[in-house]
């Protein structure tokens, strides 16, 4: 008995559930990318059980109903919503192989990002100016690792944008780039899932 | 300039880490100077540092488990001994001080750097070959996350040297470890190195749920692989599953030991009770992500040695995945003493109970595969009885602790550390150990020596039996674990047997090196040339030993549960296959160019030198930025090429 390396895929199978062998690249790459956002997810359940458990113990410093402005809140969310639409353009310019249309949606979202970024900055410095910093107290330690990390992850996502958007310039819509645009994209829309649980859980909830 | 770091960090007034030290680094530099006289760099650099293959990347990670075992071993002895003779009036060789770090740094390095990276290594190797594929789906993160372990493996090893490790046991419980109750370096020696080989252990889970789920052989559907397939599954969805949970507890400790936060802390409103539940939702899984694996190894053993196939394969996939949901509905019962209240304290206790159910189902199937089998008694299935019998009796033990009651009167006690490492060596070590028998003739193309490979099996059973029985004994007695001095003298007796127990695990320890050494000497008359040693059953007995690096010229064609050996059966023979142009991934320095600066980020981290982490998290950014603009990453080998290679490979290693 020796070698048993024997025929080729039969083709009524479908590649990747098993039957017909490996999954193509850009499945591989766009699955595991998945999983990777799965496990973010995680780390920010991680984080949200803290704010959760935290988000009554102010040490008799300042609540959310105290520091919280909503409108503020509502026009970054938005500039966060819409950017997830024109991120969803973008992406399908990029299908359509038109890369002009791409990178106009790529700078609209670039900008709805970064005024995203703006305005939570600016809440940041001014809670911190009124003394409401992280080392406040349990409630605010939960509040700006929450929120911040969030942020962070934004602020990653827009730089990644920049290094895809010089990519496509450089070298077209060719099938690598489109994988890590994907990625990109999942990214985005991640985020905003994330942001949706952010406005509820310690927004709506913190003004009352 | 330096931030904390001083000459003051070199403990120069303490003789035991001195002579520690100078042990290794005599150890460290033979060991680099013959590599540089013999001119072996530019082999290790290009074979295996930059390798993304993953079968040298899991032996790798094998390595590692091995020698960071010596270091946890090491520790071991060292407590053993201060227990046995530090009673009454003596007060042994090991201050308090240096006490709390040896057993803080024995419980990390044993769970994170030698129990981790064997079970990870031997999924790196097995998994893509019993999937009869070529590579993971992600070959150079795979290498990125092995630099990233080994990092934070040195990490933590450095601490002998420069300053001091953490006193606050290996899960670190606030407010200990919090700046107020621990300000130097210590807890950061814990925090740092275990958030970089965290993040390359995440990444060898999304790498290895991906491989298995999307990279198969034709015909490889899901209830046709290979059981330790299903485990490694498991285990690596547990990983993608519970290791952020751990990040972001460390994230959340971090912050508060360096930004002044107040997640943990006694004032401002932390909750120290919060940290317990965040470690132990990520600790309770790992236990099994550590165990899983491990019984997929003692499936395979099972069914090879005994000459049939596994029994109900079914109830073995089933009994596995739940195990991996129900790993989840535990964790609480790691401290039932912390005021839970009755009701949930029952809640947790039952559904502890209730986990042993599919894990005794699990027994009964290897008893069942084993019954009426013409068992072959090498090695892996002498480890095998011996992880039946230890792992039921550990288990038992475990299914008593889940009951409340008698947890808040053995809480923290030696009866608790007998428990745990019960089963971790029952379970986890012994699997790994078969394992490593087990595969070995794959990896090296052959096989090891039969009888050392007994000889250490026995030490490491009466050995292991010798060092943790008594601990049962005193824990109802009422000694609490930890304990840098032994107030009742009528304890010793026991500690005594202890000890011995310790050294005859070493005996065990002692033989494997002594089997290694005799195995390579003795190489040329024991070669696999047919690839399959054990008569096996799957697919990664069908290629050479050691694989080709492409594994298979040819993927496979799968049409049962143990694919080979109903290939075997058939009567397969491939005369010369119409090879195709297949494309392999190119080797990456950047594993360990990122794990590189990853070390000293983290280094300069522990010690405030915030210079160096920022150069450090630049360079790391600009080796992700050049790695992600680059799209060459393969090569391809054409089918002529291939023809002429395998042509080659099988004229060579083995008669057609």
């Amino acid at each position: 008995m020796t070698i048993a390396t024997i025929g080729a895929a039969r083709p009524e199978l479908v590649r990747g559930r098993g039957g017909g062998g490996p999954a193509s690249t850009r499945t591989v790459v766009a699955y595991g990318f998945w999983i990777f956002l799965l496990s973010d997810f995680i780390l920010f359940s991680g984080l949200f059980a803290a704010y959760a458990v935290l988000s009554g113990n102010t040490a008799g410093g300042p609540t959310g109903a105290d520091l919280f402005n909503v409108r503020n809140v509502f026009i970054e969310t938005m500039c966060l919503l819409i950017s997830s639409y024109t991120c969803g353009l973008g992406a399908l310019s990029a299908e359509r192989r038109q890369p002009g249309r791409f990178l106009i949606f790529a700078v609209l979202t670039l900008v709805l990002g970064a005024a995203f970024l703006v305005i939570e900055s600016t809440e940041f410095a001014g809670m911190v100016s009124k003394g409401a910093g992280p080392s406040r107290s349990a409630f605010l330690s939960g509040f700006f690792t929450l929120v911040g990390t969030h942020g962070v992850h934004v602020t990653g996502g827009l730089l990644w944008l920049i290094y895809m958007a010089a990519q496509v310039v450089a070298k077209g819509l060719r099938p690598h780039v489109l994988r890590r645009l994907l990625c990109w994209s999942l990214f985005w829309h991640a985020l905003d899932i994330v942001w949706v649980g952010v406005f509820t859980l310690v927004y709506l909830i913190g003004i009352q | 300039m330096l931030g904390r770091l001083s000459w003051a960090a070199i403990p120069l007034d303490q003789p035991l880490p001195l002579y520690a030290m100078g042990v290794v680094g005599i150890v460290i530099l033979v060991v680099l100077g013959i590599v540089t006289v013999k001119g072996w760099w530019p082999y290790l650099w290009r074979e295996w540092i930059t390798s993304v293959d993953h079968k040298r990347i899991g032996v790798m990670y094998v390595i590692l488990g091995l020698v960071m075992l010596l270091r946890g071993y090491s520790d071991a002895i060292m407590m053993r001994s201060q227990q046995a003779i530090a009673v009454g009036d003596a007060q042994g060789y090991l201050p308090p001080d240096h006490y709390d770090q040896i057993f803080s740094a024995h419980g990390t390095i044993m769970i994170f750097f030698v129990a981790m990276p064997l079970v990870i290594g031997l999924m790196n190797f097995v998994v893509p070959l019993q999937l009869g594929v070529r590579d993971v789906a992600f070959p150079t993160l795979n290498s990125v996350s092995f630099w990233l372990t080994a990092s934070g493996a040195l990490l933590v090893n450095v601490s002998l040297v420069i300053g001091s490790f953490s006193r606050a046991s290996w899960w670190g419980y606030p407010p200990l470890s919090e700046l107020t109750f621990s300000p130097d370096e210590g807890v950061d020696y814990y925090l740092w190195p275990l958030q970089i080989s965290g993040i390359g252990t995440l990444l060898t889970g999304v790498n290895f749920v991906t491989t298995i789920l999307k990279l198969r052989a034709p015909g490889m559907l899901y209830f046709r692989m290979p059981v330790f397939c299903w485990t490694a599954l498991s285990a690596n969805m547990l990983i993608v599953a519970a290791f952020p949970v751990l990040t972001a507890t460390f994230a959340m400790l971090l912050l508060d030991r360096y930004l002044g936060m107040h997640f943990f802390t006694n004032e401002a409103g932390g909750n120290q009770m919060m940290y317990a539940n965040l470690f132990w939702a990520w600790g309770h899984p790992e236990v099994y992500i550590l165990v899983l694996p491990a019984f997929g190894v003692f499936s395979e053993v099972a069914a090879t040695f005994s000459g049939k196939g596994l029994f109900s394969y079914r109830s073995m996939v089933l009994a596995t995945l739940g195990i991996c949901v129900l790993s989840f509905m535990v964790w609480l019962h790691h401290f039932f003493t912390m005021g839970a209240g009755a009701d949930v304290n029952a809640v947790f206790g039952i559904m502890s109970s209730i986990i042993a159910v599919p894990t005794g189902a699990k027994v009964f199937n290897w008893l069942f595969t084993l019954f009426r089998g013409r068992i072959v008694f090498t090695t892996p299935i002498l480890f095998l009885i011996g992880f039946m019998i230890t792992f039921v009796l550990g288990g038992l033990t475990g299914v008593l602790l889940a009951v409340p009651p008698v947890d808040f009167v053995l809480h923290n006690s030696a009866f608790l550390v007998a428990h745990f490492h019960h089963v971790i060596i029952g379970g986890v070590v012994f699997g790994a150990l078969a394992g490593i028998n087990y595969w070995f003739p794959k990896a090296f193309g052959f096989t090891l020596d039969d009888r050392w490979g007994k000889a250490s099996f026995w030490c490491w059973l009466i050995g292991f039996y010798l060092a943790f029985m008594p601990l049962y004994v005193l824990g109802l007695m009422g000694m609490t674990r930890r304990l840098q001095h032994i107030p009742d003298p009528s304890w010793q007796p026991l500690l005594l047997v202890a000890e011995l127990g310790a050294i005859v695990v070493f005996l065990g320890i002692l033989c494997q090196i002594a089997q290694l050494y005799v195995s390579i000497r003795t190489r040329e008359s024991r070669r696999d040339l047919t690839g399959d040693p054990w008569n096996g059953r799957t697919l990664e007995w069908s290629t050479s030993s050691p694989p080709p690096a492409y594994n298979y010229a040819m993927l496979p064609r799968v049409e049962t549960i143990d694919a080979f050996w109903q290939m075997k059966r058939n009567g397969v023979t491939a005369a010369e296959p119409a090879y195709e142009t297949i494309e392999m991934p190119r080797n990456s320095p950047i594993g360990f160019v990122i794990a590189f600066f990853a070390t000293t980020t983290g280094f300069s981290l522990i010690w405030h030198i915030w210079w160096i982490v920022i150069v450090g998290l630049l360079a790391i950014l600009f080796i992700v930025l050049v790695f992600g603009w680059s799209e060459n990453r393969e090569h391809e080998i054409t089918a002529t090429e291939m023809a002429r290679l395998e042509r080659a490979r099988l004229g060579l290693g083995r008669p057609a």
